[in-house]
């Protein structure tokens, strides 16, 4: 079945050399032993030991990953119970409506917006109370914010997926709620859960809009280290640093994908 | 009336429903349903909806001598953003506003174009390999925007072939990058909502009916009047969906206009954080996220309004 001329494979070639040229061209450059032009100057592995041992480095590495981990947790929680409440109960039309909205809100806005509304409120919280000074509480709250509706519509997928009738078996057969919740739906839902999860915890890592209005002084994380690194100037660990990022993302990228294709194939 | 309603004994008990199968009190039902949704639900109200309110509250609010928000309620900021400032009537900001309308339709424009041969190539992969092609799709489009950016500031900077080829032919003067520029931010941009785009384009692609193609073709139907008249309906779904993720975002996009534009290349996104960071005019800053709030929304309705066109 040929449906693709030579023009689409030709196009698509351009295309997806036109994706990673930039993104070698920081893998190449984190190897150059040159500090200051961008001309080659022979291979090196010190930019990257250099890395390791730079302490904001390694500061603002433990606050992107303290930040999605717990981010991630709290957004897994709150969004899939969410997904069973909106979809496994019998909600009216109009309620159902509302709700859907509201859930997908933060994935259609800008996320600018948000960052700067969630600002806004924490200084008038803070005018008032003197509590939420910007730092990691409020990036927290602003990541969970935002990732709540994407765990919650992957899991909302896996429920459409799961159908109802496991459940309704588990009621004929005089399940209560709670064991069809626990024995029931939840193991059902696992492949789910996890799935969004780390669609959460990838989200997180990738945010630097949120972060970069929610960070106080002392949280930096890893994309805003690197943005404000451009604006004083590059030094090579920044492409050492960047390079070991793509690496994660594609590592992350890899073990989902194999997830999702497993979580599809294991229903039907 | 009501009385008799309540005595009429043939009248089945609203307060029961069936549900799985059994039934149960419509009171317990929506309890447990509640259980479920407010942890989530009281959230979003406090970190989602009362900030928006919030945002609305403080557009209309006044700048206090040293930044802060000062609460009385003015429509001056609505006039500063329509250009009636200090010095009299400027464009300034409303080019800005224009101008992030116009990178955001023209970016998603060439998106399209770009995703549609992508859409096909990837629909036509052996089912073994196309794992691998999504996978590479998806590769940088997980990876961090600042990183993917910067990455941008390398490949057009001076000593990189690009540069030198057009510093060779003229086009730019010697030890020239080629940032900042519309080029390199067209260039950044495409790169960073291009999957969004030929992803749901993909989806919809895989699913289409071949069938129909082949008749128009059989039909002699030329390859435009083929594309109009069986490829697009068919894939529209997916395409508005590709639309609607990159329009909406690329209008509040500041960091590639930042980095790659320089400093003369305002979007409506770029202006709205100097307020917040240098300028620290909050209420203008808030008074230009409800403009691009609204600009969304025209954006959101309109592909919305096409959905219940096709419905009814």
């Amino acid at each position: 079945m040929n449906r693709c001329s030579t023009g689409h494979v030709i196009n698509s070639g351009l295309i997806f050399i036109f994706l990673y040229i930039p993104l070698l061209c920081v893998a190449m450059f984190s190897f150059n032993a040159n500090k200051f032009g961008l001309t080659w100057d022979g291979f090196t592995f010190d930019w990257y030991r250099q890395m390791f041992h730079n302490e904001v480095i390694l500061k603002a590495a433990w606050n992107t990953l303290l930040l999605a981990v717990v981010s991630t947790i709290i957004s897994t929680v709150l969004g899939t119970m969410l997904a069973i409440g909106m979809y496994r109960f019998p909600w009216k039309k109009k309620t159902m409506r509302k709700l859907d909205t509201l859930l997908h809100l933060p994935v259609v806005t800008p996320d600018i917006i948000f960052a700067v509304a969630l600002v806004i409120a924490f200084s008038v919280i803070r005018h008032f109370t003197g509590l939420f000074e910007l730092g990691m509480p409020s990036m927290i709250v602003g990541h969970v914010t935002f990732q709540i509706s994407f765990v919650a519509l992957v899991v909302r997928g896996r429920l459409e997926v799961i159908g109802h009738d496991v459940e309704e078996a588990a009621y004929d057969l005089y399940a209560d709620h709670k064991r069809v919740l626990f024995k029931v739906l939840l193991p059902l839902l696992k492949p789910g859960i996890i799935a969004g999860a780390m669609l959460a915890f990838t989200l997180s890592l990738d945010d630097f809009v949120i972060s970069f209005f929610t960070a106080g002084p002392k949280s930096t994380t890893l994309p805003l280290f690197i943005y404000s690194a451009l604006k004083r100037g590059i030094t090579p660990e920044i492409h050492a640093l960047s390079t070991i990022i793509m690496v994660l993302t594609i590592v992350l990228v890899l073990v989902m994908q194999k997830f999702t294709a497993k979580n599809g194939g294991e229903i039907h | 009336m009501i009385d008799a309603e309540k005595k009429a004994p043939s009248r089945p008990d609203n307060s029961y429903t069936v549900f799985h199968g059994g039934l149960v009190k419509k009171k317990t039902l929506s309890r447990r349903a509640f259980s479920f949704i407010s942890p989530g639900f009281v959230w979003s109200l406090i970190f989602l909806v009362i900030p928006c309110l919030a945002l609305f509250v403080v557009s209309f609010t006044t700048r206090g001598d040293y930044g802060q928000i000062e609460w009385t309620f003015t429509w001056e900021n609505m006039k500063q953003l329509a250009g009636f400032g200090f010095f009299g009537w400027s464009a300034d900001n409303l080019l800005i506003v224009w101008r992030s309308i116009v990178v955001a339709v023209v970016t998603t424009f060439l998106c399209v174009v770009l995703s549609y041969p992508l859409a096909f190539f990837l629909a036509s992969r052996p089912d073994k390999t196309r794992t691998i092609w999504l996978a590479l799709l998806l590769i940088p489009f997980w990876t961090n925007l600042v990183i993917r950016t910067y990455a941008w500031f390398l490949a057009l900077a001076p000593n990189m072939p690009l540069a030198q080829l057009l510093q060779n032919i003229g086009a730019i003067d010697p030890g020239q990058p080629l940032y900042p520029s519309t080029f390199a931010v067209y260039l950044g941009m495409i790169s960073m909502f291009l999957p969004f785009v030929a992803l749901p384009l993909y989806t919809a692609v895989e699913k289409m009916d071949w069938a129909l193609v082949e008749a128009a073709h059989d039909l002699y139907a030329g390859r435009w009047r083929v594309f109009r008249h069986a490829i697009l309906p068919q894939t529209m779904p997916g395409l508005s969906v590709g639309i609607t993720l990159t329009l909406v975002p690329a209008m509040g996009m500041f960091v590639v206009p930042d980095m790659l534009g320089g400093s003369r290349y305002m979007l409506i996104g770029n202006l709205i954080q100097q307020q917040f960071g240098t300028s620290r005019n909050w209420p203008l800053g808030a008074a230009l996220s409800l403009v691009l709030m609204l600009l969304t929304l025209s954006a959101l309705m309109a592909s919305r309004r096409r959905e219940l066109k096709k419905e009814a």
